[in-house]
């Protein structure tokens, strides 16, 4: 028997060496701040897991993290089976497939600062357009500078324009790779529309769809870029989401202890639930 | 030329997908692996082209050790059962590709290219793209890639098995014609005995990750070395039954007894018999046939013969014949065994000679 | 269960057919008997899957009628027609299973749960499948799916005809006979009407009572394996049937009677034609013996296939296949051939154009 020799071990080094710069050093950084109190001057002082205790019986993060969760709640309630439909109600060949495809993707190619101040504009009750129809043509108050309901409707309304798209394009590669047969074999033992949906359709696109709910889940429960330009977290903090009040800490308030704290908790609990639904929705496969 | 195994065996995991083999494959006639499906017949030549890497043993191409040089290297071609071929480029360039990566002149291309296509009828769909051609022409496409190209080893990966049975008769036909003269050795993948009889060279057979018999074709039909070789080369399934051998007869049941013939066994125990269908036929044509009665349960037609499943006892077994015969499904029918041309197992399997 | 008739039947892909040549099916009139069992053969291509959507419904035909116990149904969709089918791929339900599959087309159609048991069980017995009736229908073998796609056609008893679209191509060789020989006894247990779409003739021969054999979008001939293997009405069938199939010679009708490179050849009786444009003679290589005396022919290709061997020779530039037991002449020999003159036929312009002795 030839002895095993080890020189295979230095094409493993370059991505070794890119993972440790891209992931482990900047997470060490974070953990270590998250221990350590700071004032500058690049003094620490050993904090423990005081700062995650604070954190995890503040209210501020509380309600940070429950705006969070019906944020990404309800933007995945309404995503989904909006996409499906869409996907749905989309030719499946001829000369319309390419047009609707482009048309749903358009969204996707817009920047997301730009999309935050686009909603922005659009919703301006003097001079957007959207603003200035619901205030002035409808006599609807509607400003989401002073009513948070407002500022909920618009920021979840901007979400699904910009990323429904996603879902529809994922359940629409589903839909398309079912065979004919499938159809044929459903029209023949007589199943209604609904039947073809819930036994043909549905376990067809499972696999595309587990991975559109978990790029919505974990887009939309780290998302920054768009409530921000587009609220600013406010009214008050209405519209606060995690990112926002993560940002308000470390940046505003240069608290840097709390807030690698808190980064730490955010990222834990975005893995924890993406591997908690990766584990239910891919359970059947493996018996 | 020839291609060698020298004590190869691949493992993948924990498990052995090939047992230890060693093989000698030369020109000149068709290697053929035979077996059924996830017998190791794609395993092996996937470790024989290089694209697989071998846990232990030696592969050598004219004595020249050749285990650790990449396919690219080996000059070979491969047809697998799908028609590959590139979707992008006509016919012609899909022949000329491997030409072309060779460093071959240009008018020296295009007379090969043309050669090649000209004996497998392509020549009028040289300038159209694969998607454009019936299945049959696609892979008579990738054939003509693999032959167009001097290779020293062919392998064919059931290259017919996904075409028209009439179409597959026809280039089954002219695959030996237009290997023949290329110097290169050829090894041809199927899971039907009836191929393999028809491709003629020599036959390895396969089972369960082992080469278990290697020679002519003919003679290992004739002459299966154990009963798994017999069934492995055997189409429709050879029929089995347990007999006992004393006092210088044959029992097949208390009923069905028959002299001692030479192929016998000679000392007195229990053995497995074996007989091909076309040895069972509904009608008596010597005297030294047994007589057997059976409830027939599906007849079949295969256009010139007929095949009877039949039960007897325990046993099913198939009866096929020449021309037509009809059937009552449910009823006994009489079978006329010929004696002479039973195979004799002992209890471990080994022929008996 | 229903007598099925189609009546100038054609279909084309385009939509201003034009030529012949567009059309996929050319006028097709067919009677298929309540209970029967068909098949229809032909290469791929020849139309006999569009025959067999237009039958069932997914497709709508150019012209022509299809009639259900003499009851137009052309207009009508898939589900209204009241017929199964078996689909090339298996279809099956991945999420249920294989009892909820198998009880689907029955649940569909709002038959209640006993009944529903009944019948699952039944057809559960005939398919050997009902060890696995609470397993997931997603974990089963190809052949297994595929056996539970047979079951959800056969399942109903109410249904006009059960159609098979090469059901066994994604099944492994030596499962095939199996498989096969269990539809022939789905057929005489359940005796519905079934059609059978295939280029495989053992398939075709095994299943049918009746095969149809198409080329090009036509029916060349309908007729029971052995009419089939015996007489085959154009040169076409007695190719495709048999392998290797029936040797096709090219010949001259003379005043007196059929040479084939000069040499005289009986042939079964008296031609009906002598007006074609070009004469071939039909034999099987069944009927072609080596002897002492007859046609001279060179050995060209000797291939033993077990059985028996076929040996192939040129009479000057014409290949002949002969089936021989025994010994086998070797490659370059010289030998004799002789045809059976009750099994050697002429065909005119492709078709059968010489008459049995004896017969009218």
């Amino acid at each position: 028997m030839k002895k095993h020799n080890q020189k295979a071990w230095l094409f493993v080094l370059p991505v070794l060496i890119l993972v440790a710069f891209n992931a482990l050093i900047p997470m060490m950084t974070v953990v270590n701040y998250s221990v350590q109190e700071t004032f500058g001057d690049n003094l620490f002082f050993w904090e423990g897991l005081g700062w995650f205790e604070k954190l995890l019986r503040s209210d501020r993060f509380h309600d940070a993290l429950g705006r969070q969760f019906l944020f990404t709640g309800l933007i995945l309630i309404i995503e989904i089976p909006l996409g499906i439909a869409i996907a749905l109600s989309m030719p499946r060949k001829g000369f319309w497939v390419p047009v609707c495809l482009v048309t749903m993707a358009l969204p996707m190619l817009i920047p997301w600062n730009v999309v935050g101040a686009m909603w922005n504009i659009f919703t301006l009750p003097d001079i957007g357009l959207l603003g200035y129809f619901m205030n002035h043509t409808l006599g609807i108050n509607y400003d989401m500078t002073q009513d948070p309901l407002a500022a909920w409707i618009t920021i979840i309304t901007m979400d699904v324009w910009h990323w429904t798209s996603l879902v529809v394009l994922l359940a629409y590669a589903g839909l398309v790779s079912i065979p004919d047969a499938y159809y044929q074999a459903a029209k023949i033992d007589g199943a209604s529309n609904w039947a073809v949906f819930r036994y043909i359709q549905i376990p067809k696109m499972k696999n595309v769809l587990t991975i559109a709910i978990l790029l919505r889940f974990m887009d939309s429960f780290n998302i920054y870029t768009e409530p921000f330009v587009l609220t600013g977290g406010g009214p008050g903090n209405s519209t606060t989401l995690l990112s926002i009040d993560l940002v308000k800490i470390a940046l505003g308030q240069f608290d840097l202890g709390p807030a690698a704290a808190m980064s730490l908790i955010y990222f834990a609990i975005t893995l924890l639930v993406s591997w908690l639904f990766y584990t239910l929705m891919t359970k059947d496969d493996l018996n | 030329m020839a291609l060698e195994l020298r004590q190869v065996t691949k493992v993948v995991g924990s498990n052995m997908h090939i047992k230890e083999t060693s093989l000698v494959l030369e020109q000149g006639h068709f290697n053929v692996l035979l077996g059924q499906t996830g017998a190791g017949k794609t395993s092996l030549i996937k470790l024989m082209a290089g694209l697989d890497k071998a846990a232990s043993g030696q592969i050598l191409m004219d004595g020249i050790d050749v285990t650790n040089q990449s396919p690219q290297k080996r000059q070979i071609s491969l047809v697998h059962q799908f028609f590959v071929n590139y979707p992008h480029m006509t016919v012609y360039d899909n022949i000329a590709s491997p030409l072309r990566l060779s460093g071959m002149g240009k008018d020296a291309i295009a007379k090969r290219v043309n050669e090649t296509a000209d004996i497998l009828q392509l020549i009028p769909m040289l300038q159209r793209r694969p998607h454009e051609l019936s299945g049959g022409q696609q892979q008579r496409c990738a054939l003509a890639r693999a032959i167009a190209k001097d290779s020293t080893v062919v392998f064919l990966d059931e290259p017919l098995a996904n075409l028209d049975y009439k179409l597959r008769e026809e280039l089954r036909d002219q695959l030996p014609d237009l290997l023949a003269g290329r110097g290169a050795v050829v090894v041809y993948a199927t899971s039907e005995p009836e191929e393999a009889l028809l491709l003629g060279g020599k036959t390895a057979l396969m089972d369960d990750g082992q080469v278990t018999q290697f020679g002519p074709t003919a003679q290992i039909y004739r002459h299966p070395k154990n009963l798994n070789a017999a069934r492995v080369f055997s189409d429709p399934p050879i029929n089995i039954a347990e007999v006992i051998v004393r006092d210088n007869q044959v029992e097949l049941s208390p009923e069905i007894t028959w002299p001692l013939s030479s192929n016998a066994p000679k000392t007195a125990g229990t053995y497995t018999l074996g007989i091909r269908p076309n040895f069972v036929v509904p009608q008596k044509t010597s005297a030294s046939q047994v007589a057997l009665k059976g409830r027939v349960m599906v007849s079949e037609l295969s256009g010139s013969e007929s095949s009877a499943h039949f039960e007897m006892g325990c046993n099913a077994w198939v009866s096929q014949a020449h021309g037509i015969h009809n059937y009552t499904i449910g009823q006994e029918h009489d079978f006329f065994m010929d004696p002479s041309k039973c195979f004799f197992f002992a209890p471990d399997g080994a022929l008996i000679a | 269960m229903a007598k099925i008739t189609l009546k100038n039947l054609r279909h084309s892909y385009y939509p201003n057919p034009k030529d012949p040549a567009d059309f996929a099916l050319k006028e097709i009139n067919l009677d298929w008997q309540d209970g029967g069992a068909y098949a229809l053969l032909g290469p791929s291509g020849c139309g006999k899957s569009t025959l067999l959507n237009i039958v069932s419904g997914l497709l709508a035909p150019s012209d022509g009628q299809i009639l259900f116990d003499d009851q137009d149904v052309t207009d009508l969709p898939p589900d209204a027609r009241n017929i199964a089918q078996v689909f090339q791929f298996p279809v099956i339900y991945d999420t249920m299973t294989v009892y909820d599959n198998l009880a689907f087309p029955l649940r569909n159609r709002g038959i209640n749960e006993t009944e529903v048991s009944t019948r699952v069980t039944e057809i559960a017995q005939m398919l050997d499948v009902n060890d696995m009736l609470q397993t997931r229908a997603a974990n089963l073998s190809p052949d297994n799916k595929q056996k539970i796609s047979m079951g959800r056609g056969l399942v109903r008893d109410d249904v006009n005809v059960v159609m098979f679209d090469e059901p066994l191509t994604v099944i492994d060789p030596h499962l095939k006979w199996k498989l096969r020989s269990k539809l022939k006894e789905l057929h005489q247990r359940v005796k519905a009407t079934m059609i059978y779409v295939t280029h495989d003739q053992i398939e075709a021969l095994t299943f049918a009572d009746q095969v149809v054999v198409m080329q090009e979008g036509e029916v060349v001939q309908i007729g029971t394996p052995v009419e089939l293997f015996e007489r085959p009405a154009h040169t076409f069938v007695g190719h495709f049937i048999g392998s290797p199939g029936m040797n096709v010679l090219p010949c001259e009708l003379r005043a007196d009677a059929v040479y084939l490179n000069d040499t005289k050849i009986e042939i079964e009786g008296p031609a009906t034609t002598t007006n074609a444009q070009t004469y071939e003679i039909g034999v099987r290589p069944e009927f072609v013996t080596i002897a002492d005396t007859g046609l001279a022919a060179t050995v060209h290709k000797v291939a033993d296939i077990g059985r028996h061997s076929i040996v192939e020779a040129l009479i000057g530039e014409v290949k002949v296949s002969a089936m021989v037991q025994g010994d086998t002449p070797q490659k370059g020999d010289q030998i004799y051939l002789n045809f059976q003159q009750n099994q050697t036929r002429l065909y005119g312009d492709g078709w059968l154009c010489s008459t049995a002795k004896g017969a009218k």
